[in-house]
């Protein structure tokens, strides 16, 4: 397979929120502002590569049968690092996804391309895979977060554009699902054309 | 693409028991990497938060009550400057959030008036309860300098003193209530510690 193509199916054509809906407990739980989707999207990234490259490097070696819960330990395993790596270096950052973070474990893009991709396909086309899914997620979960940011509160990374009082309802749960709808809706326009 | 090993007991037993194994070593050794940085993390978070809510102090006693109600004990950081104790930061809490426990670290003078206060952890809702941290609003800015003795510790709502944060009526109660806590706590152990 082309390695580019491989690498930006992640963004439009595949990509994980706007296409296949996969993962959308942390992307509407985490974006109620970019800098937050940001941080999930990447912490999502580094454990979508290292979990595939791994799945990849071992996938001859695991029976089919317990192939689910070996790619969940690894997966996991993963994550409790991120965890506790962030606390330690990132206090502030921890701060402010803690509570989502061990989440990705249960996100299924992770599980999924661990089993739909890296455990067919060769380890550099794995590590591609999860590259170019993990930053499609992170886009998608950077774009949300925005829009809900500036709707609900006038601001984009903590910079503040608008002033004054503005649809709350975009910080909270309801907006994370309004947003979401649109931004699928646009997506689609976009991908049609 | 290579062929699979068997799906046989045995075969799946040691696969499981291999990457259990070597998981289970890796985060051990991550684990232990950094522990520290995550204890002086924490330790510096707490620092941080007692030195906002109090004057100038050179050393820290730390002491554990029981809270009047009986069902969990508040840590005070008694503060001193020059062996003289110029009062306490207390970690207070309260289960009355509109989405869970509240953390609070309220720093009291010797007399009772409250410094300053700060958010330890919360999970109120974000645009609307959050504001009772002060980086988002001026809420908490109320309470500093009050005495709860004559500052009462309520919602205008509930007949208090306290101008609750709008759409978050339950929040402010909340932070009020776990204010209360610190104070009431500190008025039953004075001087106890003398």
């Amino acid at each position: 397979m082309n390695q580019l193509t491989n690498f930006t199916k992640g963004f439009i054509k595949e990509n994980p929120v706007f296409v296949l809906l996969l993962g959308l407990c942390p992307t509407l739980g985490v974006t109620s502002t970019a800098i937050n989707g940001l941080g999930m999207g990447l912490a999502t990234t580094f454990v979508l590569v290292m979990s595939n490259l791994v799945v990849s490097i071992i996938k001859s070696m695991i029976p089919d049968k317990v192939r689910i819960p070996a790619f969940i330990v690894i997966i996991a395993s993963f994550v409790t690092i991120v965890e506790l790596t962030m606390q330690a270096y990132t206090p502030a950052l921890f701060e402010a996804l803690g509570l989502f973070i061990p989440l990705i474990v249960v996100n299924c893009i992770v599980l999924g391309r661990a089993e739909a991709f890296a455990s067919k396909q060769s380890i550099l086309s794995s590590i591609v895979d999860g590259l170019g899914m993990g930053l499609g997620f992170a886009f998608a979960l950077t774009l949300l977060g925005g829009v809900r940011e500036l709707l609900g509160s006038g601001n984009i990374f903590g910079f503040e554009l608008l002033q004054g009082d503005l649809m709350l309802v975009f910080v909270l749960a309801p907006g994370a699902f309004i947003a979401l709808g649109y931004l699928i809706a646009l997506m689609n326009r976009v991908a049609k054309s | 693409m290579a062929s699979k090993r068997e799906s046989s007991f045995i075969n799946m037993v040691i696969t499981l028991f291999l990457v259990a194994a070597v998981a289970a070593l890796a985060l051990g050794g991550v684990y232990t990497v950094t522990k520290e940085p995550i204890a002086i993390a924490k330790q510096k978070k707490l620092e941080a938060a007692i030195k906002s809510v109090l004057p100038d102090f050179d050393t820290i006693k730390e002491a554990k009550f029981a809270d009047p109600e009986g069902k969990d004990s508040l840590t005070f950081y008694y503060a001193f400057k020059n062996g003289e104790e110029i009062g306490a930061a207390i970690k207070t809490y309260t289960m009355e959030g509109f989405s869970g426990k509240i953390e609070l670290m309220v720093g009291l003078l010797k007399d009772g008036t409250i410094n300053n206060t700060a958010v330890l952890a919360h999970k109120e809702t974000p645009g609307l309860g959050d504001k009772m941290d002060v980086a988002k609003s001026d809420f908490p800015l109320q309470f500093k300098g009050k005495n709860p003795a004559d500052f009462k510790l309520n919602v205008t709502k509930d007949g208090g003193n306290v101008d609750a944060i709008t759409a978050a009526t339950i929040s402010s109660r909340a932070f009020c209530d776990a204010v209360d806590r610190a104070y009431l706590t500190f008025e039953k152990e004075k001087g106890g510690n003398q």
